[in-house]
């Protein structure tokens, strides 16, 4: 009898987790379905409101739109660049700090951390980061997007926690006597025994590159080293405000408000499509990052 | 634990720096890149105290004290941007910090696999939005004509609603909200990965002694979060005065910036923009209280973290 009763009341409950589980994962998911169904749909019905979760008169005349223009294929090919050439380099920088870092027999450790940790609570801030970049006479240059970031701290303090707690300082200690240098050992044992924690750290920082936008709208003036990002706040947040540019987006703005309308569903999509194409396949990388992360304390 | 950490850390003999001279040059371009990109700024925060201008450079600049302090502190937008960071960081922190725990818990409870692995991609998908494209769906779906939020009313009512983006009322829902829709996938992330560890015969005990799947919720689950919970939740309060620029600026227009001006992008609208005064002195010292008054509160929480930590372990 009491089990029973509690076996409807456990019903009820996985019922109601359950139900609850269903709607929040609906209320992610619609938005993005409206999303992709409007960027294909045809533009009056869109403007029109018939567009509710099927695409209506399908037609790919957005995404026609949205090749054709110029900006978007270099601001395409500029994000590519600063992603792939910005995560070597945060890799290279985070490795070369983290691996040192991890030795708990290195003299002074606890300074140099600091020195970095620091930074992480304390900062110059907006003016002063651009009179810097500025003196070093990096605005307007693709610099200006990959150097100024070129480590996390809190990234290279997950990457020291790995190394540390995954490779044992006796193995360093029998290299050694193998008579194996730090150089040695960094390329021959840590390198490959960190391919978890590289992986993770490319993600995050490659994710970081491909949809920042700040440093490139401070420092960058010329359209031409613009990435995605200052193009598609051009297209899908000022055209509220301003139309009068001249190129031929702005003509299909001011021709069809219509099609603009769908025409920024689109560029949605293409910008954001190739993450969300890669992520269900990384994803139990980042969260092992996060977990990495979250024993460090 | 905390005791065996120490006496370790005691006994490590540091050993003599010529030995390990290759890890110092491993350290020489992170050194380097920290000190330049880093504290470079930070000793540049001294035009705050200057009357800063580009040919008398930056050491060549008069003093004058604490008058750009001061200048701040007086101006009428002072309160304003205070008040409008303080209230947006705590709106977001009261929803937007309880909702991952929630999903945690309940995710955990979900004993079919399939849909459990299914969900947890779905609703850390957005998270992967860049802001300039989330701020660009929020604009677009939340549209009083042509959006999701235009439409459905004018379906309801037979007219058009208010522009929700004239209406400084709206800025702060929509600024925490998408934020929510955004993240709690991902900050849940951390709380499913406590609830992973929790030993599962703490649940079969308490099944044989018939505890129902709510109640072990509550006297299992919940207090196997806690102290993740205390943690963050610290970490968060100590951000209270860094809210993100990134966003607020986005959203930013004329017409709700009595409510959508925080100190960072009046930071930035004073010294950079195109409207503002180019006065790099006055934005500087308006950023550098900024980060003194936020180095103080994580320095604050810290003490506070640590204290707690001590009373909450054995």
């Amino acid at each position: 009898m009491k089990t029973k009763q509690k076996n409807s009341q456990d019903r009820v409950f996985y019922l109601v987790s359950y139900f609850i589980s269903v709607v929040l994962v609906l209320i992610v998911l619609y938005p993005i379905i409206y999303v992709l169904s409007s960027s294909v749909s045809d533009a009056d019905a869109v403007a029109q409101g018939k567009v509710w979760l099927v695409p209506v008169n399908f037609t790919l005349d957005a995404y026609k739109r949205v090749l054709a223009y110029n900006k978007v294929w270099t601001g395409y090919g500029n994000t590519i660049i600063y992603t792939v050439s910005g995560t070597l380099i945060n890799l290279a920088i985070t490795l070369m700090c983290a691996y040192p870092l991890a030795r708990k027999n290195l003299r002074w450790r606890g300074t140099i951390m600091l020195i970095f940790s620091f930074t992480m609570m304390f900062g110059g801030g907006i003016i002063p980061n651009y009179i810097l970049i500025r003196e070093l006479g990096m605005l307007n240059t693709r610099w200006s997007i990959i150097i100024p970031g070129a480590m996390s701290v809190y990234n290279m303090i997950v990457c020291r926690t790995f190394i540390e707690t995954n490779i044992a300082e006796e193995m360093q200690e029998a290299c050694q006597i193998d008579g194996c240098d730090d150089f040695q050992f960094f390329f021959k044992m840590v390198l490959p025994l960190s391919k978890a924690i590289i992986a993770v750290l490319a993600l995050w920082y490659a994710v970081d590159h491909w949809n920042s936008y700040f440093n490139a709208f401070l420092y960058l003036k010329d359209s031409d080293k613009y990435p995605l990002q200052i193009i598609l706040r051009e297209i899908l947040i000022q055209s509220e405000g301003m139309k009068g540019s001249d190129d031929t987006l702005a003509e299909d703005m001011a021709n069809s408000q219509n099609l603009y309308l769908t025409l920024k569903y689109a560029v949605i999509v293409v910008s954001t499509l190739p993450l969300f194409c890669v992520y269900p396949f990384v994803q139990k990388y980042f969260q092992e990052g996060v977990m990495v992360g979250s024993v460090k304390g | 634990m905390k005791k065996n950490k120490t006496s370790v850390t005691g006994t490590v003999k540091k050993r003599d720096p010529r030995k390990d001279w290759q890890l110092y040059l491993f350290l020489l371009l992170p050194m380097i890149y920290i000190i330049l990109f880093k504290y470079i700024p930070m000793a540049e925060l001294v035009i705050a105290f200057k009357d800063y201008h580009v040919r008398k450079g930056i050491w060549g600049s008069d003093w004058v004290g604490f008058a750009n302090f001061i200048k701040f502190f007086e101006s009428y937008k002072f309160w304003r941007v205070i008040k409008n960071t303080v209230i947006l960081s705590l709106y977001a922190i009261v929803v937007a910090f309880p909702l991952p725990i929630i999903f945690a818990l309940m995710v955990n409870c979900l004993r079919n696999k399939k849909f459990k692995k299914v969900a947890q991609v779905i609703v850390n998908l957005p998270h992967f939005i860049s802001t300039v494209v989330m701020v660009g769906i929020v604009f677009s779906v939340l549209n009083s004509r042509t959006g999701l939020y235009g439409m459905l009313f004018h379906e309801l009512t037979g007219s058009y609603p208010e522009d929700l983006f004239a209406s400084p009322g709206a800025f702060r829902h929509i600024y925490v909200w998408s934020g929510v829709w955004q993240n709690f996938g991902w900050n849940s992330i951390i709380y499913q990965a406590a609830l992973t560890s929790v030993d599962p015969s703490f649940h079969e005990a308490a099944q044989i002694d018939g505890a129902s799947r709510l109640k072990r919720v509550f006297y299992i689950d919940l207090p196997a979060l806690l102290p993740t919970i205390i943690t963050m939740l610290i970490l968060r309060m100590g951000s209270v005065m860094s809210i993100g620029f990134e966003k607020v600026f986005l959203m930013q227009n004329s017409l709700n910036l009595s409510v959508s001006e925080v100190i960072s992008t009046y930071e930035y609208q004073i010294g950079l923009s195109s409207n503002g005064s180019g006065d790099f002195s006055l934005a500087t010292a308006v950023g550098m209280f900024n980060s003194v008054i936020q180095f103080a509160l994580v320095i604050i929480v810290n003490k506070i973290s640590k204290q707690v930590s001590e009373t909450s372990q054995w």
